[in-house]
């Protein structure tokens, strides 16, 4: 064993420590040990079935029941059961699929992103944003591939010849599209299984039933937590948030393209991709708020989840909204900036005038769809504004509800991009007015069912919070911090 | 009695194993690891782990994907059979691109994933350490240093001795 060397006195550095008004609030609000953090989590699995958790299954079940039922109902009917007619073709179906492609990004955003800008708070929320965004994008892929009618046709959207011998035509932005949404979903699960096998490892090592320790063991692919493993673990980690983070910019671009790359005044706009992506993640942090903090009550996960994470979100929230705000503000300058007459007649006249300011002051009818293009400002323009106030982040009641209106003014944005720039042809004997019927409006709350079925699945049998990721952030982990038990330092 | 197939021994805090892992590392054992809960700062140089090579796989996976996809492109619309649209060529690069970029990303997600389970030689369902009760805490607050009986430097007494006097409180022998 090597020597200790001699410390001189006067080599050794005074350390003061700073001062506690610049001391950063804990990421986990307790002094537990590391143990202590899996004890918790993993209690959420281990556990007795709680009564909210049956009743809400039973609920998302019947729901997700609906929405296949329906879905048969589509196939043996056709898409006459649904309120499109022309000019209006696409109606519910490619609202319904933006939408909730875009509530995926949060997930994307928060264990990509916020990894490689190391936001380390993130890994309280990370697991189950991601899980989120699965299942969220599972929702969203059933809409593309119900929307062609003939669903039994779905398979030429992959790349192989039809019985002609006639391969897709990849200049069309909705095969860009197919491969950017199939990615998509593969590298989330990828990214979230990978993140999950040291946790299936720690529900292994507690298991005491034999069904759980084979079905937790087995997709534990035997981690050890050797630290040799770390490293190679910890390197792929990284690579993935590094891939996974073009990969989300990119795909709510992509599905901009569809609409950008057609010639429609209200599509035909650049700053789609950007505004898109930017909607997306407002979107995504919305429901993960919806979703996380009544369960970190439920669960009693408010010493993980904390207040702080509650604030941080609302300030993602609020940044991106504002942005969604900006680039609402962009789309009507450069309409009234490029002096194009049906730019101008589509932004005012088929989108924002109503009837009782803007409409009689421009001296124009009111829009058709005014009140969809006002629920949408309001929900992403003014409410957003609310989380400037500390006191709003850290109500929970106020954040609850608040991000329940984040999704409804998303959803109304899609409405409003799609429907009101369908409606009124050039022609004014082509404009009509679209309305969905009981069966679009059943099928877009069955997919509901179809989410909280996964989700509340995912809470029952999986950790909902990285546990070995928060144990890492603990400052009890840090070998050097004065709780990681430092009594003789080590030279590192 | 069945054969040992390392001494094991048992740290309470992430310093307390970083510094014997050092030490473990200076003496000169090779055939030996350290297992915590989380990945511990520091300790790949505490161990002397070189970088880690995931990111090979994850660059060939990355290349082939692009690759794959414009040459997937040109092969069915420029080749196989040709379609004319708005007059335009037949391949260009530019309409390739994001089907190209998509499926590099995901090869190259591939790549990392299967290249660290590769590296790391799992799925590994049956290991020595796994049957061993104590070692059940890895996964949950405990941390520990191993050292295979394979190590040329192995001996039953002075690695039991080392590992003590890095202030392990609790050492016992693995089967194998």
């Amino acid at each position: 064993m090597a020597a200790q060397p001699v410390l001189d006195e006067r080599s050794l550095i005074k350390v003061q420590a700073p001062p506690a008004s610049l001391e950063r609030e804990p990421l986990v609000g307790s002094q537990h040990g590391p143990g202590w953090l899996s004890d918790r989590i993993a209690g959420v699995i281990e556990g007795e079935t709680p009564g909210w958790w049956k009743i809400s299954f039973a609920i998302s079940v019947t729901m997700m029941t609906v929405c296949f039922a329906l879905i048969l109902y589509l196939m043996s009917t056709g898409v006459g059961i649904w309120g499109l007619q022309h000019p209006v073709m696409w109606g519910y179906a490619i609202i319904n699929f933006v939408w909730w492609i875009g509530i995926g990004h949060a997930g994307t955003l928060i264990s990509a992103i916020l990894f490689l800008l190391r936001q380390r708070w993130r890994t309280s929320i990370n697991r189950a944003a991601e899980a989120m965004t699965i299942f969220a994008v599972m929702c969203a892929g059933i809409f593309p591939l119900i929307h062609i009618g003939r669903i039994w046709y779905g398979w030429w959207l992959f790349p192989v010849p039809n019985s002609n011998g006639i391969w897709p035509q990849f200049r069309s932005p909705l095969m860009w599209d197919v491969f950017a949404v199939s990615t998509y979903f593969t590298v989330s699960v990828l990214f979230w299984y990978m993140g999950l096998i040291p946790d299936l490892a720690v529900m292994r090592d507690r298991a005491k039933t034999k069904i759980r320790k084979f079905s937790y063991g087995l997709f534990a692919l035997g981690w050890t937590g050797s630290n040799r493993h770390w490293s190679n673990y910890e390197k792929a980690y990284l690579i993935l948030a590094g891939l996974s983070t073009p990969l989300v910019l990119s795909v709510h671009s992509i599905v901009s393209l569809d609409f950008s790359v057609s010639q429609l005044p209200g599509w035909h706009t650049t700053i789609f991709p950007p505004y898109f992506v930017a909607g997306a993640v407002y979107s995504g942090f919305g429901m993960v708020l919806t979703l996380l903090v009544p369960l970190r009550r439920m669960l009693k996960l408010e010493e993980i989840i904390t207040v702080r994470h509650v604030e941080l979100m609302c300030k993602v929230t609020l940044a991106t909204g504002s942005i969604v705000g900006y680039a609402y503000g962009m789309e009507f300058f450069i309409a009234w900036y490029s002096g194009n007459p049906y730019e101008r007649f589509l932004f005012l006249q088929n989108r924002a005038a109503d009837p009782f300011i803007l409409g009689p002051l421009f001296h124009v009818p009111p829009a058709p769809y005014w009140w969809a293009f006002w629920t949408m400002v309001t929900c992403n323009v003014v409410v957003p504004q609310f989380f400037w106030f500390k006191k709003v982040r850290t109500s929970m009641l106020a954040v609850f509800f608040l991000s329940i209106l984040v999704n409804v003014g998303m959803w109304f944005e899609r409405f409003v991009i799609v429907i009101t720039s369908l409606h009124r042809e050039f022609l004014p004997s082509n404009w009509g007015y679209y309305g969905p019927t009981w069966v679009d409006i059943l099928q877009f709350l069955g997919t509901f069912g179809l989410f909280f079925t996964f989700f509340l699945l995912f809470l029952r049998y999986i950790p909902l919070i990285a546990i070995a990721e928060v144990k890492g952030v603990t400052p009890q982990a840090d070998p050097h911090h004065p709780l990681g038990g430092a009594k003789v330092g080590g030279k590192h | 009695m069945p054969a040992s197939y390392a001494i094991l021994a048992e740290y309470e805090t992430p310093a307390a194993v970083l510094h014997a892992a050092g030490k473990v590392r200076d003496a000169g054992y090779r055939h030996w690891d350290v297992f915590t809960p989380f990945p511990v700062h520091g300790m790949d140089g505490a161990m002397g782990i070189r970088n880690s090579k995931v990111g090979w796989f994850s660059f060939i996976g990355g290349c082939t994907g692009y690759t794959t996809g414009m040459l997937m492109i040109w092969f069915m619309n420029a080749y196989d059979y040709r379609i004319v649209i708005g007059g335009k060529p037949m391949f260009s690069p530019f309409a390739a691109f994001p089907p190209s970029y998509e499926l590099t990303i995901l090869f190259g997600a591939f790549g990392a994933l299967l290249g660290m389970l590769f590296l790391n030689r799992l799925p590994r369902l049956h290991h020595p350490l796994l049957k061993n009760r104590r070692f059940a805490m890895a996964t949950h607050d405990r941390f520990f240093v191993v050292i295979e009986t394979s190590d040329p430097q192995y001996s039953e007494i002075e690695t039991r001795q080392l590992l003590e006097s890095l202030g392990s409180r609790h050492i016992e022998m693995v089967e194998e």
